[in-house]
């Protein structure tokens, strides 16, 4: 087990070896990861661990890896893109141009999803989705727009739940284990590294979703997210956060007005 | 005496089920003295990732606040909190929770063993878990974490659980404190109740 200042060592050399500033994660689950990465590649003993995420530099992959979640599905809580669908995309569609950031988007999932929803709407063609982690393997897995075909039944479920009207599987050829989403919707999509703990705010949006990454924080640094956001969101623009993710704690609540008991929230100052 | 040395002790009672918990909790939480001096914190195995009956339900049997948790929702004392559907419930050292969807743990998110351990770091000797009815192996790990560190542990008496497997493990594999049917469990969680 890797007590409380050993976690703190940890952090630190992440840090000052890396320039990975984990320091205001939730600390209970961090914890958790760091123990559970020292367990699985069995690590006879703290120093040990230690030793190998300082002299090799490679291991640094695997840690990242190991201590981010990046669970994800495709119309992960469909009732949520539902809304998206019934209310916030329709209200962007006489923009010239619609800017949307997905902030933590891991292996895309989410991306896709959206790309399909515009689509639908008409709206892709004017779209652009920038789609931005820390962690640069899962990119690499987003932008090829390839997941496991095992999930497809899932999947389309969630489509259908979320008001979809076509044939999910029209969006994807099959090939083995693989599914691979269609070429034209990755076309309107950028993905970048992006740090919400240390990098700035770098377009202005009508949308963000950053879903299932603020529990992962303290409140300091979900507060200060959170302003990141307010600095990148348009007039009348929406925030999107995870379905147990909330703006109550937050000093930007008031410029605020959450649609429909969904976790998402239009700018009304 | 004892049983004074636990009411001041005890500042969080976390009770995990799976199978046939749900009816246990039934006829607990009607009989829980307000108001408590703990944060009394349940999880769950559910089937329906998106149930929100389950709190509806459940708040239909007592008085006390009752509510599914947010991230970073304070665990107060008087207060009934739910592990939400879907990720792991964990507790931090100010004594709020975090929610996290990482890997599933004995097949399970919400995992007892994680909800358990991550109690066990932040309250200590002031902390009593409780393990009820359930087919799975989820929750034995984590009460031996408790009880390392200087918590109680309980398990409902597996010939009174609708599914006697997960109280069982936990009898086999950890130094249970107490085995109790849903009475005496009652009569013992009111005890730990410092306003009662
Ligand atoms: C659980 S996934 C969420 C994926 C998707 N948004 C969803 O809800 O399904 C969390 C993601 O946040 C990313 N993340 C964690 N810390 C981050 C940070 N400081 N900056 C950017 N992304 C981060 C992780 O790498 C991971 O891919």
């Amino acid at each position: 087990m890797i007590e409380e200042d050993e976690v703190d060592l940890v952090l630190n050399d992440l840090f000052e070896l890396y320039g990975y500033d984990f320091t205001n994660y939730a600390r209970a689950s961090l914890k958790r990861r760091i123990n559970r990465l020292f367990l699985l590649d069995k690590f006879p003993s703290f120093a040990e661990f230690r030793y190998r995420l300082k002299s090799d530099a490679d291991y640094i992959k695997r840690v990242i890896e190991g201590l981010t979640v990046t669970v994800t599905e495709m119309f992960r809580d469909p009732l949520f893109y539902k809304i998206l669908r019934a209310e916030v995309i329709p209200s962007l569609a006489s923009k010239p141009f619609i800017r949307i950031w997905h902030a933590g988007c891991s292996t895309g999932e989410e991306v896709f999803s959206m790309a399909i929803l515009l689509k639908e709407a008409g709206l892709l063609h004017k779209s652009l989705l920038y789609a931005t982690d820390l962690n640069p393997e899962v990119l690499e897995k987003a932008r090829k727009g390839i997941f496991p075909i095992v999930q497809m039944k899932q999947y389309s479920e969630n489509y259908i739940e979320s008001g979809g009207k076509n044939d999910f599987s029209a969006y994807y050829t099959a090939q083995y284990s693989q599914a691979k989403f269609v070429e034209t919707l990755a076309e309107r999509m950028i993905f970048s590294t992006h740090n919400l703990v240390s990098d700035r705010s770098f377009n202005e949006f009508d949308l963000i979703l950053c879903r299932n990454v603020l529990i992962y924080f303290d409140k300091y640094l979900q507060e200060r997210v959170l302003n990141l956001f307010n600095e990148s969101i348009g007039t009348l623009g929406y925030l999107a956060l995870g379905s147990k993710e909330t703006l109550n704690f937050s000093a930007i609540k008031p410029n605020y007005k959450q649609i429909n008991k969904e976790k998402i929230w239009r700018r009304i100052s | 005496m004892a049983e004074n040395k636990l009411k001041t002790a005890c500042k969080a009672v976390v009770i995990g089920g799976s199978a046939g918990s749900i009816e246990v909790l039934l006829k607990l939480l009607p009989a829980l003295s307000p108001p408590l001096s703990f944060a009394l914190i349940i999880v769950l195995h559910r089937k329906n990732s998106t149930d929100s009956s389950l709190v509806n339900l459940l708040a239909l049997k007592t008085n006390l606040p009752i509510r599914e948790v947010e991230d970073k929702d304070a665990a107060a004392p008087g207060e009934i909190y739910l592990a939400p559907a879907d990720y792991h419930l964990l507790i931090e050292k100010e004594e709020m929770f975090s929610l996290d969807d990482s890997e599933k743990v004995n097949y399970s998110r919400p995992s007892l063993d994680v909800t358990f351990e991550s109690a066990a770091d932040v309250y200590g000797s002031s902390l009593v878990g409780i393990l009820l009815s359930g087919a799975n192996a989820d929750g034995t790990a984590g009460l031996n974490t408790i009880k390392k560190k200087g918590g109680i542990i309980v398990a409902q008496k597996p010939e009174t659980a609708q599914s006697s497997f997960m109280p069982q493990q936990a009898i086999l594999y950890t130094p249970i404190d107490y085995v109790f049917d849903v009475e005496e469990l009652t009569v013992f969680v009111n005890s730990l109740n410092a306003n009662a």
